[in-house]
């Protein structure tokens, strides 16, 4: 296969800087990233999707999106139990193959890991606050970069959701009568900016229409909204992103749309193409 | 042959002891909230929604001039309002306090017992609140008025901002400038005001001459506490200390970075006589690393023990006044507890802020990490004993070890580091003769 094609594929870029994130965490940061939990994660996604590559009749087991999903499930979720970050990695991958509507997975693998693991659990929790500034200036450059690199292409989800959530934010803060300060240190979060880029932008569970993915991302930032500053709860878009995933369904079938295959980027075979059509990539 | 294993060996003990010996330094000094001007100290006890807020009170002065002005995230009985004991808060400041330990290298010529020294240093009263707001007083939309021990306590709330500050001007209250602001802000977001006032007549039944700490309970989703009014007109930087006290785990702001204090670090052993600048200047030397935004963690512990202790662990009955309303179920024979378990984790965190960098209150959120974290510092005495053997190794040892803990200890404060050089004492030094004292022939 042609590397250069194989590098277009946006994934690539996604895991640098997920990799990179990781390890300017472990080394520099110390907020709480254990490299065993890492290895226990990716270990375990990996199994699963193989397993799941082999039960669904797939061609070709693709490490990729499992790689993605661990290096943000390692940046957010945090627990003392090495055993909590297999079961992480376990159940974020199956979803994808177990729980399926119209050819396309419903939830976010790593978002239904961290809530159902968070609300069940007392041993799994989301650190938020735990980035530096100097982290995030360089983190956002990077998520930038991205959408550059990857000329935008789905990415009104990240965009919309935002630029929507920044604007009620900056909405609340006016009607408040607070200083602009606030919702700018409120928008400076290093868990909002892995959400955005790197959860939200999944382009397997979000909307297959652009005006779909919009209206999507407004409902994702309204409801993360109400939940972080009307009930005063943390974890708003985690949890925005769950309540509204069955209603990707119900927006596809309002707003029509191609589903996304990842391998458009990635090869022409004719080996994985049918089957990718056929079945959905996962 | 013979002497040089020893020294091998005793060498070896050296360079292991480091994590060999974490569990077994005496505590000899540590570093309360006094050492802090501007220093406000609150316990907050969560678990789900139900939180008690304990806010001590080293207000200096007239107490007629004393008032406080906190916003609260519900309505308040009478019956969720007490007045603490201080001597618990200062209880839990000494226990939770950073810490220095010694140890003595043995006789490297000999495997001997290590001698072991402790010195305690009792508990110094702390700090002042910051959440004191000078005021003199007066009566608006007083939803409740209550008086709780020495304390008048009134629970406002408002439609508009401009009546509650126009009520607390007329009443006698400095509101700093800017408050209509931060005010009008709290009260739409559904915030009341818990304003408290020294009452002269019931002060003086209570006998206390200082002001006792005012507890408040309530049951809110807000996990959270409001720093904005204190920032208001405050010049300078001010530190507040909380100790959260919860049955999960340690406890983390969710809106700012919690760093933990370096720790576990070796320094020099002068440090234990400059204990106090030593942490003071850390502090300030970490709080400028992460650039004036970070919340440090300075302790996170099982209550039920400690290692090495800067105090005993809280009774329950010190925890049940501080308002840790769970160990009641430790009675319940459903839910027995393993003996000495007292199921409540404490975190202590230090915050440096002012308006600039924490423009924000601060949010927090209890975590099920139950990792022990101290704040921790070593001292390692060099042997200076008699040698009966060629010591040579062994001090060069000491002095690549003395190095080390001179340029940590420069790193750590922002310490010259010559001047630092220049304090440490050298074993194989030759000891400088003390000079006499300048009385010593005062009165022959």
């Amino acid at each position: 296969m042609d590397i250069r094609a194989r590098l277009q594929d946006p994934r690539y870029y996604q895991i640098a800087v997920l990799g990179t994130l990781v390890a300017y965490g472990v080394l520099a940061l110390d907020f709480g990233i254990h490299l065993g939990n890492a290895i226990m994660i990716v270990a375990a996604a990996l199994l699963a999707q193989f397993t799941g590559t082999k039960a669904a009749g797939l061609p070709r087991f693709d490490p990729l999106s499992p790689l993605i999903t661990s290096l943000s499930l390692t940046l957010l979720l945090r627990t003392d139990l090495a055993a909590v970050a297999a079961l992480a990695g376990l159940i974020a991958i199956s979803s994808k193959f177990l729980i399926r509507v119209r050819g396309k997975h419903v939830f976010n693998p790593a978002n239904l890991a961290i809530v159902t693991l968070m609300l069940s659990s007392d041993h799994a929790w989301v650190s938020s606050g735990q980035w530096g500034g100097a982290a995030i200036g360089a983190f956002a450059l990077a998520c930038l970069g991205f959408i550059v690199l990857t000329r935008a292409k789905r990415a009104e989800t990240t965009i919309g959701f935002l630029g929507f959530y920044a604007l009620l934010l900056f909405g609340r803060a006016l009607w408040l009568g607070d200083p602009l300060a606030i919702p700018m240190h409120q928008l400076q979060n290093g868990a909002l900016l892995v959400f955005a880029f790197f959860m939200i932008s999944d382009p397997k569970t979000t909307p297959d229409s652009a005006v779909g993915r919009v209206v999507y991302s407004m409902l994702v930032a309204s409801l993360a909204f109400a939940i972080q500053f009307v009930l005063y709860r943390p974890h708003g878009p985690i949890l925005a992103l769950i309540a509204t995933a069955p209603l990707v369904p119900v927006i596809d079938y309002l707003f029509q749309g191609t589903i996304y295959r990842w391998s458009r980027y990635v090869s022409d075979s004719p080996a994985s193409r049918p089957a990718h059509r056929v079945k959905g990539a996962y | 042959m013979k002497p040089l294993v020893t020294i091998l060996a005793a060498i070896l003990t050296i360079g292991l002891s480091t994590t060999a010996q974490a569990f077994c330094g005496f505590y000899v000094a540590k570093a309360d909230t006094s050492l802090f001007n501007r220093a406000s100290q609150v316990v907050l006890v969560r678990d789900g929604k139900r939180t008690v807020l304990t806010m001590a009170n080293d207000f200096e002065g007239n107490v007629r001039d004393f008032a406080v002005v906190v916003p609260v995230p519900t309505f308040i009985e009478r019956g969720q309002i007490n007045v603490g004991d201080k001597a618990v808060i200062d209880h839990l400041d000494a226990y939770t306090s950073p810490r220095l330990v010694e140890y003595f290298d043995p006789d490297p010529c000999m495997v001997r017992r290590r001698l072991e020294m402790s010195q305690d240093m009792a508990a110094l009263p702390s700090s002042k609140s910051a959440m004191e707001r000078e005021a003199r007083s007066q009566g608006v939309t007083i939803e409740a008025s209550y008086t709780v021990g020495e304390y008048d306590i009134l629970i406002l709330s408002a439609k508009e901002s401009d009546g509650l500050i126009k009520w607390l001007d007329d009443n006698g209250y400095r509101v700093p400038r800017g408050a209509d602001k931060v005010v009008g802000s709290y009260l739409k977001q559904d915030m009341r005001f818990f304003v408290a006032k020294v009452n002269v007549e019931e002060q003086k039944k209570t006998g206390y001459t200082y002001l006792r700490p005012l507890q408040v309970a309530y049951e809110s989703n807000k996990f959270m506490l409001p720093i904005r009014l204190g920032t208001l007109n405050a010049k300078q930087q001010q530190d507040l200390y909380v100790y959260a006290l919860t049955r999960t785990g340690r406890v983390e702001t969710t809106n700012y970075r919690t760093v933990k204090l370096p720790s576990n670090m070796e320094v020099p052993a002068f440090v234990k006589t400059d204990f106090a600048d030593f942490y003071r200047d850390m502090f300030a030397r970490q709080t400028a690393v992460e650039n004036n935004r970070g919340v440090f963690l300075e302790y996170a512990w099982d209550m039920s023990w400690c290692d090495p202790c800067a105090a005993d662990p809280l009774s329950a009955q010190e925890l049940r006044s501080l308002g840790v309303f769970w160990l009641a179920d430790q009675s319940n024979p459903r839910k027995i507890s393993p003996p000495g378990a007292q199921n409540v984790f404490v975190t202590r965190l230090h915050v440096r802020y002012d308006r600039e960098h924490f423009p924000e209150d601060l949010v927090f959120q209890e975590t099920g990490d139950r990792q022990n974290f101290q704040g921790r510092y070593v001292i390692r005495h060099p042997w200076k004993g008699e040698a009966s053997c060629d010591v040579t190794a062994y001090y060069e040892e000491v002095r690549k070890r003395q190095e080390r803990e001179a340029q940590q200890l420069a790193s750590l404060t922002g310490w010259d580091i010559d001047d630092i050089r220049a304090r440490l004492d050298f074993p194989g030094d030759p000891q400088p003769d003390k000079p006499t004292p300048w009385w010593t022939r005062l009165w022959d």
